[in-house]
């Protein structure tokens, strides 16, 4: 699809003076595109001018299209002197690429320069007109959607989720060229920018073709990253979930859409060999390419994580354990995953694919890594982080090896062995399971075994999975029905050195044009895929040890110093439903005709066969929708790790871990008692100054211990607050060069199904000591009225609300409830009692009774100082002042009835530490006290929104320099109406499962039948509920189609009536939420993903490097505004601050920074407008459109 | 250990009247901090010095950014780098733009050049606000001087339309403007009984009665300068003095309209002549510049201050004025009706604000 892309300059205003003499400017523009550049007229002397130029037309290719920002460059002629740039402006035209997305691109955009900022205004027009060209070879991807947002997006339906996409692309860092040598900073800075740019498209239009070949046409949870790797260079990847997705508002768009852009690529690719040579034929089989494994020395490191077993270090050769991986592959050859996709004949290479999913392969890979190179120099270590809970179970093993991990599980509750080898405390959580990469042994594979039913299911999603190299999602909220079950946190990091890798590439093989990813051959370019996919195989095999087969919530990152570098990956081990998942065998005709009649088939009728059916007869059935996905994925009988399990609270016969741990947003359908809130672990540890692969050690040395920590105290924390699971949980660990931060942010919430979390309990060392005795009780108590104050902040188990419980009414009949809501705290033995009557089992229950006892057994030992300094950290956290909630997940267990009052806001704070010789105990204070007077701050600086939350808050910490900390932060603060909040238990119970009604009627745009089922039967409703974004039945999909024919091109007559009275600017929200309360998105109009650089020569003038940094967020968030007005979009949603890289140099009175931002541009309206009363379909959509002028 | 660097961006830009407030009057982060604390705030919200520190110093910050747009506020409402509501934007230009009457008395007729802005430091010890604020205000008088200079059509719509101030603002920044241009003597001590308001009410009866705006609305400069003509026009007046007929049959008719009316009638009948003289002579030296500024100490010396030494009240003056000013237009042989109503209208309105008892 060649396309002729047409912009036109329409004027300009506020443009700053360029001719001191006049006080004026003489003005022209030119507009570039790849290498074709037009000019427009000079316009003298003016600061306003009316160029209306005519219009400028490229004839272009469409991979240029996906590429190429257009360029728009104003300038002051001069006639004696060169003329002087006054600034610029990059158009990303893909949105007009997409029919979905917006047709047109019309506004002011603001002049930026890269020394000056903002300087005036330019309008300007942007046309695209594409050509259908079916060419078999093209290697464009136009018309696949990318969304930020980590859900299904809210006017769409997902008809299937493909899976896991990635890409990554490497260049030379302009900033590091010979050439930057001579020439400006400007200069320099804009090949930057413009670098990035095209990186970012080249990027998206690979990742778009791997989606294409998949079938799909949207890409979720598309997540972006820059690794600024310095001298050797420059990597742009991202990762996402490919789709299917299907508007709601029209019937026919998925269908044409569908049909020629996507399945017909796939099919050309297929059967062309020619298509095999070029860069994508290479690369892609499937969603993920397939590497040979290369042999090079890694650094790698793993730790599960809430238990934290941790097998010191490994030496990690790839290259030995590459043979062995491919021949255990060999066994699945049949698995061999999109074989029928597969563009291209395989490669021999390909077809050995790592996928392989048996948990014995790779355990036995790890551990005999373990065994064999631990004689080695340790580079890898490896941390798995399992949610899990915190129980601290001391182990007495001296050696670190994690094999021994298994072994020694004494009862959860005592803390009390002292270990003698620091490395082998473990903590281990009752159901979460870290697993150590050697640890689970055999056993592992043991216990899949057990549970018929479970096996059963695992069995079958995972033929669908199976299929797939990498099953991970980038979504952290799913359509309702698509999540079964969490196991817990997988996570796996890794420590490379830069350098050693680049450099022999770098001299001859680079030049700085942009490279081709995979048309080159050189081994430098496969080393970061590499990386990363030894890294995703590491998770992989940790979900496996889980007994999941998916990941969901994932999402990788890395720290940089010098020329170490960290990667990490994290998500959250899951048990998917089949539903929506294409299994790899389908045949394309299959899946067209899927998609042309979009209805949720899924697992019946297809080639999983039986399975996919008795999954969801014998297990999601039977799992109530609000408790299923506690569940425990992995067998009781084998745990692969000691976790203590009782029966969930909910239904009461299936078992729950004690503490969950997810990376995930909270399922709407949970079961949540009160509120939740923030919790943050802390943590900063020196590390002596040092170079190269003696940095890499010293490096890894140090992160299993980080990890560690930090996963204490956040257990610790939770405790605190009475709450038993953890989610949105992002550990970010920063490296320096002398020390290591590490910053862990989650939700807390009281989840229903999971057992109440015990107290804490603070043991001292020496008893007999009559003072000290006191101080611990003291402490104690303390500890106690804190965890009671807490209880009734966050609203946890006030009596009443276990009412909330819908399960109640289903497994509990009603005079039992009322027993319960006698007693403060549900008391287990009660309710297990209540429970007998019901259930067969009462072997069980006396086991849950067992549980329940040791459950209290949460004991901190203060032996030496640490503890002490735990134990203070966790009381000197400040609460939250009255009126201020806070997490850091999109939704706030507890509050439904927000206002449509929001504040998005970016704050950045850097700190210098005057006092080099810190202890790590000092250097903890002060990063703690700095992420808490920054809440502080916000706290005070949104006190006029109270009663208000702070949702999203998300956390950066760097370390630029030295003796600087940075914390960065990006959240909104969203009001809401008090009134309700202080509703009790019982009316809330039911407003909520109102508002989740309503709020699924929202999503939906009409009500449907799901009001009259629901307010019958409130189970059915909850299920009802449930169904909202992805899974509607069918029969519901096509009766809302009909009923809300949303007209096209409605969103054109938004435009002109959206600015407020008095000013010309339309008002853009930002939020970094998918949504928006109160309002319904209507329209997304493309992705918005913007890279800027600025710097100064005169940091003082600016008024420092506040005033420095404040205008630039500020420039950022206006060019930002700006794109998404100029697309007639009036939010943005999902937005985020991917990077924020600060650097100063106030002796030469320097500074620059760079800032990466992305979202997703939206129309939304107002639901006021929208409709007073509840919406009869018909009415509806005649009220929309009218109502939309209004906006 | 420091904090070295901390920014907070909102998208839509967070600002707090009481600190904007704290901001214009010209104090230093830590002076606003201290006001603050005694505020209360920190108690209201629970939140410590630092945090204080922290909200003020980046809310200083964002009014320095603002300032630029603000000097320019048309600006403000299509500029792309604040997101701003537009009810706080009026809130914004209107408190920017906003004086202290303290300040104005003393720059009030000056010439808006830089040797007045070097003595702004007087001004600040005197007035007790501080440089900075100072500063602000005279730029301010300075730029709306110096963009309605130009300007064609009325003065005080030409403000509220560039500057987007409300009316009464606008008023006053045209009674400003007014009196910069015409340079007015308002500082001296006879006349510091009189307020800001005081003038600026008599600066909008000049305006509306004695400019060429009064007779043509669409000249430049049409209700900064007086109309010339009408001043030449006044020297007719002096008939009504010299004419000794003339003098003694107004004086007469004012007797007669008076007596039995006003407690203050002797002092009146004595002093008739001599206020009659004060009144024309200060209309027909109205030609001399130098005279025009004197006007308002003339008003004052000769008028004002005998009435005040003979005890009249406002209402004697109001009396007086309006039969002063009715029985000219029965003198037969004195010809210059209109000249006398639009002269007297002013006068008399001006006198009666001036007139504090």
């Amino acid at each position: 699809m060649p396309g002729k892309l047409k912009a036109k300059i329409v004027a300009g205003r506020h443009l700053p003076v360029m001719d001191r003499a006049s006080d004026l400017t003489d003005a022209f523009v030119e507009v570039k595109f790849g290498n074709t550049t037009f000019k427009t007229d000079v316009y003298p002397k003016s600061l306003n001018p009316q160029w209306n130029s005519e219009w400028f037309k490229f004839e272009v290719d469409d991979e240029d299209l996906q590429d190429e920002p257009l360029q728009i460059t104003v300038l002051d002629h001069d006639t004696y002197s060169a003329n002087d740039a006054i600034g610029k402006v990059y158009i990303d035209i893909d949105p007009l690429l997409s029919s979905e997305a917006a047709t047109v691109i019309s506004g002011w955009f603001p002049i930026y320069d890269t020394i000056h900022g903002i300087r005036g205004e330019i309008n300007v027009l942007v046309k695209v007109d594409l050509f259908n060209d079916l060419n078999r070879f093209r290697q464009s991807s136009c018309g696949v959607k990318f969304f930020c947002t980590t859900s299904i997006p809210r006017c769409y339906r997902a008809v299937m989720v493909h899976g896991f996409v990635e890409e990554l692309v490497v260049n030379e860092d302009p900033e590091y060229q010979w050439i930057d040598r001579i020439r400006t900073p400007r200069a320099s800075n804009e090949a930057r920018q413009r670098l990035i740019s095209l990186m970012s498209g080249e990027l998206q239009r690979k990742i778009g073709l791997k989606v294409l070949e998949m079938g799909g046409n949207a890409v979720v949870g598309y997540l972006q990253c820059f690794d600024l790797e310095g001298e050797s260079g420059l990597v742009v990847r991202a990762i996402g979930t490919a789709c299917t997705l299907d508007k709601i508002s029209n019937t026919y768009a998925p269908a044409s859409a569908i049909n020629p852009c996507n399945s017909s690529p796939s099919k050309d690719t297929k059967d062309s060999p020619q298509a095999v040579p070029s860069a994508l034929g290479c690369r892609s089989t499937h969603s993920s390419p397939v590497h040979s494994a290369s042999s090079r020395l890694s650094q790698g490191f793993s730790v599960s994580v809430p238990t934290l077993l941790f097998a010191g270090m490994k030496h990690r050769h790839r290259s030995s354990e590459g043979p062995r991986a491919r021949q255990c592959r060999a066994g699945f050859g049949e698995e061999a995953p999109g074989v029928p996709l597969s563009s291209g004949p395989p490669t021999p290479l390909r077809a050995q694919t790592f996928s392989s999913f048996s948990p014995s392969k790779s355990y036995s890979r790890q551990s005999s890594s373990s065994d064999t190179e631990l004689s080695l120099t340790p580079k890898t270590a490896r941390i798995c982080l399992s949610p899990s809970s915190p129980t601290l179970q001391s182990k007495s093993s001296p050696i670190p090896t994690t094999k021994a991990l298994r072994s020694t599980t004494p009862p959860p509750l005592h803390v009390s062995q002292s270990d003698t080898a620091m490395l082998r405390k473990s903590v281990s959580f009752s159901e979460d399971l870290l697993l150590a990469a050697s640890g689970m042994g055999s056993g592992g594979s043991a216990g899949k075994e057990a549970g018929p039913l479970k096996a059963l299911l695992r069995q079958q999603t995972q033929s669908a999975l199976e299929q797939r190299e990498f099953p991970f999602f980038t979504l952290t909220s799913f359509p309702a029905g698509f999540l079964l079950h969490v196991g817990g946190v997988v996570s796996a990091r890794s420590v490379k050195l830069l350098d050693r890798i680049h450099n022999p590439a770098l001299g001859n093989t680079r030049s700085y044009k942009l490279l081709d990813w995979n048309s080159f051959t050189a081994d430098e370019p496969e080393t970061r895929d590499a990386w990363w996919e030894e890294i995703r195989q590491e998770i992989k095999s940790h979900a496996k040890a889980l007994g999941c087969h998916a990941v969901v919530g994932y999402s990788e990152s890395t720290s940089i110093c010098e020329e170490v570098c960290i990667l990490s990956a994290s998500g959250t081990a899951a048990v998917l439903s089949s539903r929506f998942m294409q299994d790899g065998a389908l045949d394309m005709d299959h899946r067209l005709s899927r998609q042309q009649a979009p209805v949720f088939t899924s697992g019946t009728e297809k080639g999983e066969g039986d399975m996919g059916s008795s999954a969801s007869l014998g297990f999601e059935d039977l799992a109530p929708p609000g408790c299923g996905f506690c569940h425990i994925p992995y067998d009781e009988l084998n745990m692969p790790f000691p976790a203590q399990l009782t029966y969930c609270h909910c239904c009461r016969r299936f078992k729950v871990p004690d503490v969950l741990f997810t990376t995930i947003d909270l399922p709407t359908e949970a079961n949540v008692t009160g509120k939740g809130c923030l919790i943050q672990a802390r943590l900063c540890r020196t590390k002596k100054k040092a170079q190269g692969e003696g940095n890499a050690t010293a490096i890894s040395n140090l992160l299993p211990f980080l990890e560690y920590e930090l996963h204490t105290q956040l257990m610790n924390k939770l405790k605190l607050r009475s709450m038993n699971a953890l989610f949105g949980l992002r550990i970010q660990i920063s490296i320096g060069e002398n020390m290591l931060l590490g910053l862990a942010s989650a939700t807390g919430v009281y989840l229903t199904p999971l057992p109440s979390p015990g107290g804490i309990q603070i043991a001292g060392k020496t008893p007999s000591d009559i003072t000290y005795e006191q101080h611990i009780s003291n402490m104690q108590k303390k500890i106690n009225d804190t965890i009671a104050k807490n209880k009734e902040l966050y609203e946890v188990n006030p009596p009443k609300l276990f009412t909330l419980d819908p399960e109640a009414f289903r497994c509990i009949n009603t005079e039992l409830v009322e027993e319960v809501i006698g007693s403060p705290i549900p008391e287990p033995r009660q309710r297990s009692r209540l429970f007998r009557s019901h259930s067969e089992s009462s072997d069980e229950v006396s086991e849950l009774d067992l549980s329940h006892g040791k459950k209290d057994a949460f004991v901190l030992e203060i032996d030496d100082t640490d503890a002490v300094e735990d134990i203070h950290s966790l009381l000197t956290d400040a609460p939250t002042p009255p009126g201020f909630y806070s997490c850091n997940t999109e939704i706030m267990p507890g509050i439904y009835n927000w206002t449509s009052a929001l504040q998005m806001f970016t704050s950045v704070r850097v700190f210098r530490l005057s006092n080099v010789n810190l202890t790590n105990q000092g250097l903890n204070k002060v990063f703690n006290d700095l992420c808490e007077n920054l809440l502080k701050s916000l706290y005070f600086k949104l006190r006029s929104m109270v009663p208000c939350c702070l949702c999203h808050l998300n956390f950066t910490v760097a370390v630029p320099e030295d003796e600087l900390i940075q914390v960065a932060v990006t959240a909104v603060a969203m009001s809401f109406d008090k009134e309700q909040t202080l509703e009790n238990g019982r009316q809330s119970c039911d407003k909520t499962l109102m508002k989740a009604i309503t709020e699924n009627e929202e999503q939906l745009q009409f009500p449907l039948e799901l009001t009259a089922e629901s307010s019958s039967n409130p189970l059915s409703s909850a299920k009802g509920l449930s169904e909202v974004s992805g899974a509607l039945p069918s029969a519901r999909v096509s009766s809302l189609e009909k009923a809300s024919p949303l007209p096209e091109g409605r969103s054109r007559s938004l435009r002109s009536n959206r600015s407020y009275a008095g000013g010309s600017v339309a008002v853009v929200k930002m939020t970094p939420l998918s949504f928006i309360p109160g309002t319904k998105i209507i329209k997304y109009l493309g992705i918005i993903n913007m890279f800027f650089i600025r710097e100064t020569t005169s940091l003082r003038e600016e008024g420092g490097v506040s005033g420095f940094l404040h205008s630039f967020i500020a420039e950022v968030f206006a060019m930002v505004r700006a794109h998404v007005a100029a697309l007639g979009g009036n939010a943005v949603v999902s937005y985020s601050m991917k990077e924020c890289v600060f650097m100063e140099n106030p002796n030469k009175n320097q500074a620059q920074c760079l800032i990466n931002v992305s979202g997703d541009a939206v129309i939304f309206v107002r639901e006021s407008e929208l409709e007073a009363t509840p919406p009869q379909p018909q009415s509806a959509s005649t009220q929309t459109s009218s109502s939309g002028e209004g906006t | 250990m420091s904090v070295e660097l901390d920014v907070f961006v909102g998208n839509t830009t967070i600002m707090d009247k009481e600190v904007y407030q704290l901001w214009l009057n010209g104090y230093t982060v830590n002076d606003a901090v201290k006001v603050r604390i005694e505020g209360g705030v920190m108690e209201e919200c629970e939140a410590s010095a630092e945090v204080l520190l922290s909200d003020t110093m980046d809310q200083f910050r964002t009014f320095q950014m603002c300032e630029r747009l603000l000097q320019n506020p048309a600006k403000l409402a299509n500029q792309l780098l604040f997101q701003i509501p537009p009810d706080r934007q009026a809130m914004l230009i209107e408190r920017y733009y906003a004086f202290d009457d303290a300040f104005v008395r003393e720059v009030l007729g000056k010439k808006l050049s830089k040797g007045t802005k070097k003595d702004l430091d007087d001004v600040s010890a005197k007035t007790g606000i501080t440089l900075k604020s100072c500063r602000r205000q005279f730029d301010n008088f300075k730029r709306v001087f110096k963009v309605v200079e130009e300007l064609k059509g009325p003065l005080v719509e030409n403000i509220k339309q560039h500057f987007l101030l409300p009316d009464q603002l606008a008023r006053d920044y045209a009674a400003i403007v007014f009196f910069a241009n015409n340079r007015f003597e308002t500082g001296k001590k006879k006349l510091q009984y009189l307020t800001f308001q005081d003038f600026a009410f008599c600066a909008g009866q000049l305006i509306n009665y004695w400019t060429v705006g009064a007779v043509d609305n669409m000249v430049e400069d049409m209700d900064v300068d007086l109309d010339k003509e009408f001043l030449q026009d006044l020297k007719d007046l002096k008939i009504l003095i010299t004419d000794k007929d003339l003098l003694d049959q107004h004086k007469s008719l004012v007797c007669v309209a008076l007596r039995g009316k006003t407690k203050v009638f002797n002092e009146m009948e004595a002093n008739f002549k001599n206020l009659s003289r004060g009144l024309v002579n200060i209309a027909a030296k109205l030609t001399n510049t130098k005279d025009v500024r004197d006007f308002f100490i003339d008003l004052v010396e000769k008028f004002i201050e005998p009435c005040k030494s003979d005890k009249w009240t406002s209402t004697d003056v109001n009396l007086y004025l309006t039969h002063y000013t009715n029985s000219a237009h029965i003198l037969d042989t004195f010809k210059h009706q209109t000249v006398w109503t639009r002269y007297m209208g002013v006068i008399k309105s001006c006198i009666l604000r001036m007139y504090h008892e």
